[in-house]
């Protein structure tokens, strides 16, 4: 059964993977092996894939590393919960297909606890205990449906939420 | 600022909260990432950049190369820019920010994307920089648009008059600890500062917006921005008079003192004196931050007819070649040279701990970079304390943490 890994507020880009493990120096084949090498070094070694993140506030501040979070899809975590994301990270998160919900588990979930997590209803168990997640913001929904943003880009040519037809320039617009 | 560039390049008004689809003036990719970005337009989008000029890779992260993988990465960027006709900034042009101003493939009301989260930087001419990784960058190369949610705005007001040895750094960091590591995170942070700043010190303010979360970083217009440049600043692109604000903060610079980012988080920051005796192993001045000729100069002041203390090293990598063309040609790099310091190609350096200059187990860094995360220059039992190209050099000087004034005494005596 998947467990909870249990992070405090403010987990860096560099603390899911040092810059200087980025796959271009460390290897595509290990880079992965190093996420949250210097905060909790035993991670890569013991998680299991289906395993859930839950961090506190402003998870994933710093770089734009697409890479942090790919170290962690290729070690298949189940997904991350926390009351606030970092943008770029968030988008990053969204981009891969890592399944993120903005709520605050760090009150009641403890480091080791064994749950699931049913990403398409956003319900969390632990024992007897259920926990309902909040979805993902309306306008992504449209692209999820189709698998990510690039999928939706990639079939209809367009963003979700894109107007079909572009719009008039505004007064005095350079192109 | 924010609302008013995202409907203008989104031909439709669109409001904070709400979803736009908008034009993408330029497309920054840095060598990191270069690999996957390549890997996203060929092998999951199957496309090639839709409008090429708007697209520029910049090999600055680790230039130049120093391993065989790193190098084998940065040959492939060059083979896809050859390929696709898009523009490449090769080893030793500089870092990628400082390269695009200087190139002016930022501009007043632009909105420019970059894989590196320092993109704010470009908020400096009043372009919405922002960073993204490495899909949604190739996302905005094959269809030359990107969707955002409109962000709210922080208005920072800067009043008053910087003091001598205070620097645009020092404001900055100011900044950060009044709103925080979080404080503008999905918000676009808004500067008002008259006509202070150079363009360089605006780029450093509008550089550390993202350190407080934020989406960008626009610097209302003035001063050199209007005079020293030649920009086209459109007059659309002002600030409304009652525009609505999330949060306004004032920040006195008159009362300002030199400040500095203690481990292991930008917004911990303090007073230099009282950080001031600290024992320090390396003093890194450099990075999009604070590589420029300004920060070069404040640095070249402080050691001049000086010598780095024996107990510490100076490492000092200009921003760009220009930069260093500049630094040669006026004598500040001789300065720095004589004064001890180790010179470098411009890049990024030592900054996120992958050469030039990473860290050992223990030692204590004042860098002039922009973030001091746990194992950011090295290792995690190492130290990074962020601050201004001044107060670096001193310490330089001093080989313990130390302010300008510091060294004049320290000289005297």
């Amino acid at each position: 059964m998947p467990r909870i890994w249990k992070f405090g507020d403010g987990v860096n880009t560099d603390d899911i993977l040092p810059g200087k493990f980025a796959p271009f120096m460390a290897g595509e084949a290990v880079f992965q092996t190093f996420a949250f090498h210097y905060i909790r070094p035993e991670f890569a070694a013991q998680m299991r894939p289906g395993d859930v993140l839950i961090g506190g506030r402003n998870w994933g501040l710093g770089s734009s590393r697409e890479y942090a979070p790919q170290a962690l899809k290729k070690l298949q975590i189940g997904g991350i919960i926390a009351p606030s994301f970092a943008r770029i990270h968030y988008r990053n998160l969204l981009n891969l297909g890592i399944p993120a919900f903005e709520a605050d588990l760090t009150g009641v979930l403890e480091d080791g606890d064994e749950v699931t997590l049913d990403v398409d209803t956003g319900v969390l168990t632990r024992g007897a205990d259920t926990f309902q997640l909040p979805p993902p913001p309306e306008f992504l929904r449209e692209a999820l449906r189709e698998g990510s943003i690039l999928a939706f880009f990639k079939r209809y040519g367009r963003f979700p939420g894109e107007p079909v037809d572009p719009g008039e320039p505004m007064d005095g617009e350079a192109r | 600022m924010a609302e008013k560039i995202l409907s203008r390049r989104g031909h439709r008004a669109v409001y904070a909260g709400d979803l736009a689809v908008v034009d993408v003036d330029q497309v920054m990719v840095v060598d990191s990432i270069a690999q996957s970005f390549i890997e996203r337009m060929e092998r999951d989008l199957a496309a090639v950049p839709k409008y090429p000029e708007r697209v520029s890779i910049v090999i600055d992260h680790v230039a130049p190369a120093s391993t065989v993988s790193v190098a084998q990465a940065q040959k492939e960027a060059r083979a896809y820019a050859a390929a696709t006709g898009v523009r490449l900034f090769d080893v030793g042009r500089g870092i990628c920010h400082q390269v695009l101003m200087e190139e002016r493939l930022a501009q007043p009301g632009w909105i420019v994307l970059g894989s590196d989260s320092h993109s704010t930087t470009y908020g400096a001419v009043a372009a919405f920089g922002t960073g993204m990784g490495a899909t949604d960058i190739a996302l905005a190369a094959a269809s030359g648009k990107t969707w955002l949610r409109v962000p709210e705005s922080v208005k920072v007001t800067f009043s008053g008059d910087l003091q001598p040895g205070v620097t645009a750094k020092d404001a900055a960091l100011e900044m950060i600890r009044v709103l925080g590591a979080d404080g503008a995170t999905y918000q676009s942070i808004e500067i008002h500062a008259g006509d202070r700043f150079t363009r360089g010190e605006r780029m450093t303010l509008a550089n550390l917006c993202v350190e407080a979360g934020a989406k960008a970083g626009l610097v209302v217009p003035g001063g050199e921005i209007l005079t020293g440049y030649g920009y086209d600043v459109p007059d659309w692109v002002y600030p409304d008079p009652g525009a609505d604000y999330r949060q306004e903060v004032e920040i006195d610079l008159t009362t300002l003192r030199p400040r500095m980012s203690a481990p292991s988080e930008v917004d911990n920051v303090h007073d230099v004196s009282a950080l001031r005796g600290l024992k320090v192993d390396q003093v890194f001045i450099g990075t999009c931050t604070n590589g420029r000729i300004e920060d070069l100069h404040a640095a070249a002041e402080v050691l001049r007819g000086r010598r780095v203390d024996p107990s510490t090293r100076l490492l000092v990598i200009p921003a760009s070649s220009q930069v260093m063309e500049q630094a040669l040609e006026d004598g500040t790099l001789l300065t720095l040279q004589r004064a001890g310091a180790a010179l470098g190609t411009p890049g990024c350096g030592p900054c996120m701990g992958r050469h030039q200059g990473v860290l050992a187990p223990g030692e204590v860094c004042v860098s002039t970079s922009n973030r001091n995360f746990i194992g950011r220059m090295g290792d995690k039992d190492a130290r990074v304390y962020l601050a201004s190209p001044a107060v670096a050099a001193a310490t330089a000087v001093m080989g313990r943490i130390a302010l300008p004034g510091d060294v004049e005494a320290w000289v005297g005596a």
